[in-house]
């Protein structure tokens, strides 16, 4: 598809480095954990979790998304997608668990929210660098229980995720579902695998995309080539065990950097 | 197996250049997953390149357009990636490479030889590459002293992928041959571009490409014809190939191969279905061989 044009209908401040651009279209089918690609014309084009069917959430870390960063109400900008596939959908009262770690919060809030709609238990571990960081508090608590953690302590339990994942008993819940900063969601990772869940966990990765259509093969995974574009981004811990998650990822030019 | 330029095919389909080619496990995965006979890396250069902005890589009604810009590790990182494919892919993995010059192409080579591919393709063709692919691959002087430079520096068959961009294809593919090409893959790319219509950008980070999918099929198939009255060596078909009808009309028009690219969009076992579909076409009409339908059409006057 060539990219849609979407007008910013509503700007809203989600953090110091955080912003929602709500537009003026809305992605009625797509699933929670999909992605789109945000094109900042001109500039580049990045892959970005929907926040909810017509808004994204940015945290400003380059070139594209400070460029999004100067866009007003009433701008525009180009979105291709959504694409891959996202988080499996919870049965009636089955039992959610959610870790979510800095603008990792993006496609869980809308997971969070349909979860809760089909009738299931939702529990939110939310984790940021510091009280103002974090990012869909009111979401998450809306949807179920919410715990809170920040690495400074300004609000919650002073700490990691995993502090509270280690008090839990994980088998408990029928999905798991992770997304964060690599670091953290391998540290997750860990934790689930020395509780003997990491199998049926879900986790969303983030590698570097050309095409975004699982042509070009820039964000294949190690060992078994699996793209993160249109095989994931969102994955089981199944399939990324014994793999590259946590270890590296590759960058534009397909040179491994380690996480 | 399927003999062509010394190497033993598992079937006449093979992963074209700069798809699915980044890393040794995903070359790996088209051969066992995908069934591709015969799998070719995205093309390698002398040093690492991050390619063009995103969007690198649009589909669009017709076919697909893109401007990747050559993004690679360089040869020293990608050995590694091609010693990963070779272990356990049970096909043979040919490096695609690029350079400047022919004595750039010839580092390329030889510095990938520790990896062990079973042969080289030859980017001279790419259509959005400053100082490189067609840049050199519309001059046939260039074209035959990198093909010889490449053959000077290994004894592995050398292919040579033509731009479809010159008006004479013929005269690219005899330079290759003089060169001492063992065959001729066409066609890269058509040059194409696309607007975005509600803000006046080219879609493409690199404002233009390159077009593959349905649309170049028959551009693809009219250079194969041409090039398989022109040259002795085998041609290997590509452009648009994305079902075993197309593959059999590719090899009808002169190739005695097909390669696939852009059709991975819709599934990657294409290279399984292809293959299948050539046999069982080939039993319906009684060939014995796909060899026996190669450059069929010349015949039919």
């Amino acid at each position: 598809m060539r990219p849609l044009n979407v007008n910013i209908e509503g700007i809203i401040e989600e953090s110091p480095s955080t912003r929602t651009f709500v537009f003026d279209h809305c992605f009625e089918a797509a699933e929670p954990g999909q992605f789109v690609m945000v094109w900042a014309r001109g500039v580049d084009e990045v892959p970005m979790g929907l926040s909810s069917r017509n808004s994204i959430t940015v945290q400003k870390v380059g070139e594209a998304t400070s460029k999004l960063f100067e866009l007003k109400i009433g701008d525009s900008f180009g979105l291709r997608g959504p694409y891959g596939h996202g988080f499996t959908l919870p049965s009636p009262g089955e039992k959610v668990l959610i870790v979510a770690g800095g603008v990792g919060v993006a496609p869980l809030a809308p997971y969070a929210e349909a979860c809760q709609a089909s009738g299931a238990e939702v529990r939110t571990i939310l984790g940021a660098r510091s009280a103002s960081e974090l990012v869909f508090k009111e979401r998450f608590s809306e949807a179920g229980l919410l715990d809170i953690t920040t690495d400074d302590g300004t609000e919650g339990t002073k700490g990691f995720v995993t502090m509270i994942l280690e008090g839990l008993d994980a088998s408990e819940y029928g999905k798991i579902a992770v997304c964060g900063p690599e670091p953290m969601m391998a540290a997750v990772f860990n934790v689930l695998k020395g509780k003997g869940e990491v199998e049926r966990a879900e986790f969303s990765l983030h590698r570097y995309f050309k095409c975004a259509i699982g042509v070009c093969g820039a964000c294949c995974l190690d060992p078994y080539g699996l793209r993160v574009c249109k095989d994931g981004p969102v994955f089981s811990g199944e399939q990324l065990l014994d793999s590259e998650f946590g270890k590296y990822t590759r960058d534009a030019s397909g040179r491994r950097v380690k996480i | 197996m399927y003999s062509l330029t010394g190497l033993e095919l598992k079937n006449p389909t093979i992963l074209a250049a700069g798809v699915l080619g980044t890393t040794g496990a995903s070359l790996r995965r088209v051969a066992l997953e995908g069934g591709a006979g015969a799998v070719v890396s995205k093309s390698i250069g002398p040093e690492p390149k991050k390619g063009h902005p995103n969007p690198s890589m649009i589909k669009l009604d017709c076919g697909f357009l893109n401007a990747m810009g050559l993004p690679n590790p360089s040869y020293s990182e990608f050995k590694g990636e091609l010693e990963i494919a070779r272990t356990a892919a049970a096909v043979p993995v040919v490096a695609s490479i690029f350079g400047g010059s022919a004595e750039e192409f010839a580092e390329v080579a030889e510095g990938l030889l520790p990896g062990k591919p079973d042969a080289f393709e030859l980017n001279v063709s790419c259509p959005h590459a400053e100082g490189y692919g067609a840049a050199v691959g519309s001059n046939p002087c260039l074209v035959e002293a990198i093909t010889a430079r490449v053959k000077e520096v290994s004894d592995l068959p050398v292919w040579v992928k033509l731009t479809p961009n010159v008006s004479d294809i013929t005269a690219i593919g005899k330079a290759a041959e003089a060169g001492g090409a063992d065959a001729v893959v066409a066609i890269n790319t058509v040059k194409g571009m696309a607007i975005d219509i509600e803000s006046g950008y080219p879609i493409l980070g690199n404002r233009s490409g390159g077009l593959s999918g349905p649309a170049v099929k028959p551009v693809a198939v009219k250079c194969v014809y041409d090039l398989y009255a022109a040259l002795e060596v085998p041609v290997i078909g590509v452009g648009g190939v994305s079902t075993w009808e197309d593959a059999v009309e590719m090899i009808m028009a002169g190739a005695s191969a097909v390669q696939v690219g852009s059709a991975v969009y819709e599934r990657l076992d294409v290279f399984s279905e292809i293959s299948a579909g050539i046999e069982t076409f080939l039993g319906r009409k009684g060939y014995g061989d796909v060899k026996d339908i190669i450059g069929l059409a010349h015949e039919r006057v």
